[in-house]
């Protein structure tokens, strides 16, 4: 009995192996003869091309896309930066040189926006400016911490790994809708808040408590996307150096300064620069949740730009685009700046 | 058998190919449309009935939202050649220039001019005397809504009971004093708009242009009046900053007005509509006379038009849609069943039987109807002048940095008027 039950259980265990066998098989046939058939395709154009030059083949599509996607509307706008008037085609535009620039930066102290032409620019410029130096360091301090205590050993590593990257999943507008919901004047927070005997707080329309949700809430949005990162760093880290340390008699700080954070740098270096990228071009999510507000609080500068370009009654598209030819500018410097350390701190 | 099988092949063939030419080609359009209410419904049951009367036409409704549909993407669509064949718009003068004169195509242009008479100059260009557009769909009134409810709650007396011209101020206090009297949040609020405060700034006695017709804010003391007295009602909570300060392009105060939220609501005749599917007569909601000022007593003109747009292939198949729309009984149904006023003088003159059996909804519409004739002539200039959605954009958003703190009042005042100089300048090519 325990034969023929032996026999039955090897016979089931048999035929998925089997099947995946003959799966893999089939998968690796089809590949072949899908290499085959490109190797066909290709080898005529290889042997007009040449080696050296059959990469330029390959890319070919992917720069395509690039520039006419990419490419071509990043030149128009340059070129719309130097028009003005409402026509949308450049041939139907005014030149006026670099009148819009001129306009933008037309102030008689360029650090007290009311005494600058376009004032609502200088805003979006200095809320831009705070929202990125505080969101920045925020997010990736909290992304840091949350990466070392998931990378300990604590119960339900799994569970609370997904729970902070849960946010990452949700629209902009999602989250802007969610958190308005708890914040505005009849909100969850403000029931929760005169259930305990406090007063009523206005987080959204003032103007001090509206900045800090804005930072808050992003940094709840986001901060998932960024730990995983960390965490993947951190997981790079070979577990001999704090083995080796251990022995040496270092505590938890020191390992942590000494080993986790050299180590770590580089991946901090790529959260530091994509989430200063973000930041700069934070719209959506606070465009749904303050509209900018309360008066322009929490305006920042690519909403300048939608504003200008397309929602005020007379679009402006010259000065929308010079505004953003100059937001652009400004991101690639500070790439630039930071992939320069990045590479010193490797090479140090 | 073989023979026989072979031409009943071809012949399957041929008719197969032949069917689409014989079927009558059909001309698609497509209309740009926003809804308040129930108009949405009522115009495609309209279409409906044309196109089964035009087989040669089907008409397409784009709904859209108000904000990002028609004041911001539609002007882009036409500007780029890119728009639908008619649209439903409130920038009446400041689209003029992509409208489409149906005057070669139209039946009788006579009777869109006896029909809808000085509305038709709202949807042309400057200079232009004789282009027929399109037609309003309703003739809008900005003016107060007021919950009598909560007045007969507090034991408060509403002000225009007593006189027919009452202040802002006494409404404003009134309003106060029914709010404290039963804790409620707001006691007025106005829609996010400037042609809504425009209404009360005219009667305040704004002049809005200068004696050459140029848009003129800075210096206009009946504005600063009343934008003073504005800024200072959200600073001592009689208005809620949640709808000015919080908010960007338009936004409504009808939500809350509905959730008896808010004593006094200034707002315009399109929200009977609204008011009587949303609210009904869970409380006592009633249109009272606008207030009055050293200027008068006025509100705001206005409307919403349905336009056709010059960039159609078929010009001629639009505006045999836009005047089954227009005739007076068509216009007449639509009137009665969104609670819409016309602005059709022969619907005007008989009279509209609006389908409502709420006594609100009728007084509501009767009283707006009554203060036609009370609003200034200021007001309807400032309605006709084409780029008018210059002047309020921008009242309504430097008025809302006089409110935050971010600009004073007289700082507010002067960047509205280089707002207007500048968008204007833009217009003109820089």
């Amino acid at each position: 009995m325990t034969t023929i039950d032996g026999n039955l259980q090897s016979e089931r265990q048999g035929l998925p192996s089997r099947l995946s066998a003959a799966l893999e098989a089939g998968l690796a046939a089809l590949f072949a003869g899908f290499m085959n058939a490109l190797e066909i395709l290709v080898r005529p154009i290889e042997r007009r091309l040449g080696m050296e030059r059959i990469g330029y083949f390959f890319v070919l599509p992917n720069l395509l896309i690039f520039g006419i996607f990419v490419l071509f509307p990043m030149l128009l706008n340059f070129y719309i930066s130097f028009t003005s008037g409402t026509e949308i085609y450049p041939q139907d535009r005014s030149f006026v040189g670099f009148g819009n620039y001129e306009f933008l930066f037309d102030c008689e102290n360029v650090f007290e926006p009311n005494s600058c032409n376009e004032d609502l620019f200088w805003r979006g410029v200095y809320n831009s400016i705070f929202f990125v130096v505080v969101q920045v360091s925020g997010m990736v301090l909290v992304s840091l911490v949350t990466a070392l205590v998931l990378n300990g050993k604590i119960r339900a590593r799994g569970f609370f790994r997904s729970v902070f990257f849960y946010p990452v999943l949700l629209s902009p507008v999602v989250v802007a809708l969610i958190w308005k919901w708890i914040l505005q004047r009849d909100g969850v927070l403000n029931s929760l808040l005169i259930a305990l005997g406090g007063d009523r707080v206005q987080f959204l329309v003032n103007a001090d408590w509206a900045m800090l949700w804005v930072i808050v809430i992003s940094i709840w949005a986001l901060m998932g996307f960024y730990t995983l990162i960390l965490l993947a760093g951190l997981q790079a880290i070979p577990a001999e150096l704090y083995e080796a340390g251990q022995i040496d008699g270092t505590g938890r700080w020191q390992s942590f300064r000494f080993i986790t954070m050299p180590l770590l740098m580089p991946t901090m270096f790529v959260v530091l620069v994509l989430s200063l990228i973000r930041a700069v071009q934070v719209f959506d999510q606070v465009y749904a949740l303050t509209g900018g507000g309360p008066g322009t609080t929490t305006h920042f500068i690519v909403q300048y730009i939608y504003t200008v370009g397309f929602s005020s009654s007379i679009k402006r598209f010259g000065l929308a685009a010079a505004a953003s030819v100059l937001l652009g500018a400004t991101l690639l410097v500070l790439t630039l700046l930071q992939l320069r350390a990045a590479r010193s701190n490797e090479s140090g | 058998m073989r023979q026989f099988a072979m031409v009943t092949m071809l012949a399957t063939l041929a008719l197969v190919l032949a069917l689409p030419g014989m079927a009558q080609d059909v001309v698609e359009l497509r209309m740009t449309w926003y809804t308040d209410g129930n108009e949405d419904e009522v115009m495609r049951d309209l279409l409906d009935r044309f196109e089964m009367e035009n087989s040669d036409i089907r008409v397409v409704m784009d709904n859209v939202p108000y904000q990002a549909g028609i004041l911001e993407a539609l002007p882009v669509q036409l500007e780029a050649g890119e728009g639908p064949d008619m649209a439903r718009v409130t920038n009446l003068g400041g689209l003029a220039g992509f409208y489409l004169d149906m005057s070669p195509w139209l039946s009788d242009p006579a009777y869109w001019e006896d029909s809808f008479g000085g509305t038709l100059g709202w949807l042309r260009l400057a200079g232009d005397t004789m282009g027929i557009h399109g037609f309003p769909t309703q003739l809008t009134i900005t003016g107060p809504i007021i919950n009598r409810t909560l007045f007969e709650q507090a034991g408060v007396a509403v002000p225009s009971d007593a006189s027919a011209q009452v202040t802002w101020e006494e409404w404003a206090a009134a309003a106060n004093e029914v709010a404290d009297a039963l804790e409620i949040p707001f006691p007025m609020a106005m829609d996010r708009s400037g042609h809504r405060f425009a209404g009360p700034a005219i009667s305040m006695g704004a002049q809005y242009f200068d004696g050459e017709g140029h848009p003129t804010i800075a210096g206009d003391e009946g504005f600063r009046a009343m934008a003073e007295l504005f800024v200072n009602w959200h600073l001592d909570g009689t208005m809620p900053l949640e709808i000015w300060a919080a908010n960007t392009g338009y936004a409504g105060a009808n939500e809350e007005f509905g959730n008896s939220q808010v004593v006094f609501y200034m707002s315009g005749s399109w929200q009977v509509g609204q008011f009587t599917d949303q609210i009904g007569d869970a409380f006592d909601w009633e249109v009272v006379p606008n207030p009055c000022g050293a200027g008068g007593c006025t509100g705001m003109p206005g409307g919403a038009a349905l336009v056709a747009i010059g960039d159609t292939e078929h010009p001629e198949e639009v505006t045999r849609v836009m005047e089954y729309l227009a005739s007076e009984e068509i216009l007449g149904e639509f009137s009665a069943r969104t609670l819409f006023i016309p602005a059709h003088k022969g619907l005007a003159t008989s009279g509209v039987d609006f389908e409502t059996d709420l006594d609100l909804a009728m007084n509501a519409l009767v009283t707006f109807t009554a203060q036609v004739g009370t609003l200034e002539q200021t007001a309807f200039d400032l309605q006709a002048y084409p780029n008018s959605r210059i002047v309020f954009d921008a009242s309504r958003d430097r008025l809302t940095q006089a409110i935050v703190g971010e600009l004073t009042l007289d700082q507010a005042i002067e960047r509205i008027q280089e707002d207007i100089d500048e968008q204007l300048a833009e217009l003109m090519g820089g």
